[in-house]
């Protein structure tokens, strides 16, 4: 029995690894559109982007771990660890693989944040939106429970969460506190010009 | 320790006034305007709370300069 166990752990800590991410990135966008109400600080969304990040990294090191201890798989570390190496299904697996070295990357770069300076730390943590779309698409790919209600209905929301939050991000236009103050400063000086 | 703000890096986020209310205020734009006073003790964990989660890492935390 412990070897189905393994199997349904896989399983499960995939599925809630989807949504965490999910949520991480919708959070991290919501920060970028500086989102904020009386009973929801700034400080507060930017809080739960990183705690719940580390905790997508806790589900996800479950997932990878229940697959590669799992006897019954015998994939091995090399599988986990290096992308497209796996026998089993190798292009949805090796998705997940590079979906977990970006998120890696992403999080161990946000750790370090202070010694990296922003700009550095901001063009890796863009690989978020390369992140998410391939661990999407490997829980596609790959999942065993794809076509169950269920996990459809999972990733059907999820993908719609981001959808919404990138399509408000690009159209919610300049987030400048003073762009007000600019464009009449601007309008200002034109109008001297002129004269 | 005092708190630091750098006026280019600094986005208008304010976060840090959220984090510190009792050091840092806003401005009617969104920029903090901080309390260049010496940090009292027991607001050195928020202080460095705000320093750490500043989107744009614009506030720091310096060493107070030695009054003559």
């Amino acid at each position: 029995m412990p070897d189905t166990l393994l199997w349904y752990a896989t399983r499960g800590a995939g599925a809630v690894t989807l949504i965490l991410l999910t949520a991480v990135v919708v959070l991290g966008i919501l920060t970028v559109l500086r989102v904020q109400s009386p009973s929801w600080p700034r400080f507060l969304t930017t809080g739960l982007h990183r705690n719940l990040a580390l905790m997508t990294l806790v589900f996800l090191a479950l997932h990878i771990l229940t697959a590669v201890v799992d006897p019954f798989t015998h994939l091995g570390w090399a599988a986990a660890l290096i992308p497209f190496s796996s026998y089993y299904r190798t292009f949805w697996l090796g998705l997940g693989v590079l979906s977990f070295e970006l998120l890696l990357a992403i999080v161990v770069t946000s750790l370090m944040r202070g010694f990296l300076g922003h700009n550095a730390w901001r063009a890796i943590h863009w690989l978020t939106y390369a992140a998410w779309p391939v661990g999407v698409l490997h829980g596609v790919g790959t999942g065993t429970d794809t076509w169950s209600a269920w996990m459809l209905a999972i990733t059907a929301a999820c993908i719609a969460a981001v959808g919404v939050a990138i399509f408000v991000r690009l159209t919610s236009g300049s987030t400048d506190p003073l762009a007000t103050a600019r464009a009449s400063f601007r309008t200002a000086v034109d109008r001297r010009e002129v004269r | 320790m005092r708190l630091v703000v750098d006026p280019i890096k600094c986005d208008g986020r304010g976060l840090c006034a959220g984090l510190l209310p009792e050091l840092i205020r806003l401005d009617d734009w969104g920029y903090p305007i901080v309390n260049p006073e010496p940090l009292p003790a027991h607001l050195l964990p928020h202080a460095r709370r705000a320093v750490e989660d500043c989107p744009v890492l614009a506030i720091a935390l310096r060493r107070s300069q030695v009054k003559k």
